[in-house]
């Protein structure tokens, strides 16, 4: 008897933690486009995911009724368990499913071959199938504009930047970011350390507190939470957000952040579904579509960057000025882009080197 | 340099401070209880959200000692009273606690707590002692929960080694049925002192939301828990050398960020594998040096049955 009520005891521990399930956010009704997103962290991470389920709502807002939208939030990064939640998403009527974090694309391209009459789109990969593209947006370009703010910025010349991953994105952003602190402040340099994490606020303040110590006095960060401008306003510097703005809970530190508006890619893709004109096209839009931008500078940015973020920000708009056009020297200032040449698309997506003015390297495993 | 990082190797390591000590005074009466990692992320969940709620850091602090409590008091009902398998009860209260936190946490992740628990936090230098040189900036100039840390490992400290409580609770850890034979109460012995053990973890785990990083996250814990079990082997379940151990593993858990600065030829995944390794390092040089006075309380781990003595 005893060892049974233990049991049971047990039983109902282990059920208690089992909670969460798909969630709906609209009342169905026949007829309308259904639209999954799966989501690497929560809705409310004030970050990554934030960024990505506010283009969910900006998706409902401007295509109203035509348009349904479920979600499923922390979704590990796995395979099984991506076809898992997608499988559960077409037997709700998913028409067209969003995986918006890099390592759920093998899950997605396994579910795509599982149900061909579904469209498919994930976010930052490079697989595609009949039924499944990816899609992107050239955060570097914001990241340039974010670039020039921390170079006027900054005093002591150090500029912090907490990466997650060696990965090209990453080091793509770095370099952007570099370019446009050169670009107003020649002689700063940007220190890099790697936390090996999306998102982990305890291991990205222990970077950005490490790269504190060394005297930087601007951080920036490829990471999903606020824990680097945390750190930042602990130590009476300041800060460049990244996805969402977080000007109302670091207010002493942040300046601003490069942002997402996935909305403008959302509402495109479902709105080619609606129309049946949907393709398997990769989607690696800049500045101009809207899809990514700097956010409003706050008191805090120094004084002229408003309109030397203007200018540049007007440049790359209009197609006159391209990021990573020559010429460009890596860290050990061997030329790596002549004067008059850009590095293409495929040289973007496969970066593995640092521009000059970073300080740190790129970990070979 | 060296200062800044000792400095915060010693805010990283408080967590792991608070969770050995609690972890030391239920093994002390006889209990393992693995639910160390689940205990921390009840109090980290019910800290935030009585913080973010009330903005009164006293009573975060007391709802973060409180959900640790009531996630020991689970353990000790069913270990002590219905007797069940300490290690497994341990390991279901870890997933219990994770699953409450992430139910309770669900919407104020992300959130700010109000500046009255951040300003409650800044450090407070202490006068004369912040002027040593070299520890006074280390150990003298922080918040106010190290300092709560420091005294928490005195007291418990006095208490195991000088008081008559303290002679009962290692009593029933080495002999149950001696102490039962000399009168002391060993089921509210063990109910106390789990609970106890329960609530420094619970406040371990709120240094980590309330503190560290003040932001609410899933598993915010990430394995401190796990490490802080193996840490009570390494301080031989000794509060004052678990203070040492827990800023040793806390140092270990920066120390890859620093040592980035410097290029040298070792692998960062490496480096962030150090506290793990260095865990597995630490329970087999234990294990090979046994010594007398170096061994686990000898009820370690069995249930007590008076009729079975």
């Amino acid at each position: 008897m005893k060892r049974f009520s233990i049991l049971l005891l047990i039983a109902a521990l282990l059920a208690a933690t089992s909670l969460g399930c798909t969630q709906d956010s609209a009342g169905s009704d026949a007829e309308e486009v259904v639209a999954g997103f799966i989501y690497v962290g929560p809705v409310n991470d004030g970050g990554y995911t934030t960024a990505h389920d506010n283009g969910r709502i900006y998706l409902e807002e401007r295509l109203g009724d035509k348009v349904k939208t479920i979600y499923k939030e922390n979704v590990p990064e796995e395979k099984g368990e991506v076809v898992k939640v997608i499988r559960e998403m077409v037997d709700q009527g998913a028409n067209i499913i969003f995986t918006t974090s890099f390592g759920h694309m093998d899950g997605t391209l396994e579910a795509a071959k599982e149900f061909p009459k579904v469209q498919f789109a994930h976010c930052s990969g490079y697989q595609t199938a009949e039924n499944m593209t990816n899609y992107f947006g050239r955060m570097y370009e914001a990241r340039y504009l974010s670039g020039i703010v921390a170079g006027l910025k900054t005093e002591s010349n150090k500029i912090a930047y907490v990466g997650a991953f060696p990965i090209p994105e990453v080091i793509r952003g770095i370099n952007a970011f570099t370019l446009g602190v050169k670009s107003v402040n020649p002689d700063a340099e940007v220190h890099v350390r790697w936390t090996n994490t999306w998102y982990d606020p305890a291991a990205e303040k222990a970077a950005a507190d490490a790269l504190l110590a060394e005297g930087s006095d601007v951080t920036s960060q490829h990471q999903d939470s606020t824990a680097t401008m945390i750190a930042a306003q602990e130590n009476g510097v300041f800060s460049i957000g990244y996805n969402v703005s977080a000007a109302e809970s670091v207010p002493d530190a942040y300046i601003t952040a490069p942002m997402w508006n996935w909305g403008i890619y959302y509402a495109d893709a479902v709105q080619d579904v609606i129309d049946g004109t949907w393709t398997n096209t990769p989607y690696w839009e800049g500045m101009d579509s809207g899809i990514v931008y700097l956010d409003e500078l706050t008191g805090l940015a120094p004084e002229n960057a408003s309109d030397e973020v203007g200018k540049a920000q007007q440049e790359i708009i209009s197609g006159n000025f391209k990021v990573f056009a020559g010429e460009i020297k890596d860290q050990d200032g061997e030329v790596r882009v002549k004067d008059g040449d850009e590095l293409s698309d495929e040289e973007l997506l496969s970066f593995d080197w640092f521009v000059e003015g970073v300080v740190g390297r790129i970990p070979s495993n | 340099m060296l200062v800044s990082f000792l400095h915060a190797t010693v805010q990283a390591g408080t967590p792991l401070l608070f969770a050995t000590l609690g972890e030391i005074l239920s093994q002390k009466v006889g209990n393992l209880n693995l639910g160390v990692e689940g205990m921390m992320i009840m109090g980290s969940v019910m800290g935030f959200i009585v913080g973010y709620n009330t903005g009164d850091p006293m009573l975060a602090l007391l709802a973060a000692a409180a959900a640790g409590a009531l996630g020991a008091l689970i353990y000790a009902f069913l270990t002590v009273t219905l007797k069940a398998n300490q290690e497994v009860t341990g390991l279901t209260l870890t997933i219990f606690g994770t699953g409450f936190a992430s139910f309770l946490g669900h919407n104020v992740v992300g959130y700010r707590l109000p500046d009255a628990i951040n300003n409650f936090f800044l450090r407070i230098p202490i006068p004369l002692l912040k002027d040593i040189p070299f520890i006074g900036e280390i150990l003298f100039n922080q918040n106010i929960f190290i300092y709560f840390g420091y005294l928490a490992v005195v007291l418990l400290g006095v208490l195991l080694y000088k008081t008559n409580l303290g002679l009962n609770i290692r009593m029933i850890g080495e002999n149950a049925a001696a102490a039962d034979a000399n009168g002391i109460n060993i089921v509210k012995y063990k109910y106390t002192f789990i609970t106890l053990g329960g609530a420094l973890c619970g406040l371990g785990g709120a240094y980590l939301s309330l503190v560290y990083v003040p932001v609410w996250q899933e598993n915010i814990t990430s394995g401190v828990g796990w490490i802080a079990v193996a840490l009570v082997i390494f301080s031989v379940w000794n509060p004052y050398r678990a203070i040492f151990g827990a800023y040793f593993f806390g140092g270990l858990s920066i120390v890859g960020f620093r040592l980035q600065a410097f290029n040298l030829p070792i692998s960062i995944y490496l480096l962030d594998m150090l506290p793990y390794i260095s865990t597995i390092i630490v329970l087999i040089i234990m294990s090979i040096k046994k010594s007398k006075e170096n061994k686990a309380p000898s009820e370690l781990g069995h249930a007590y049955f008076r009729e079975e003595r």
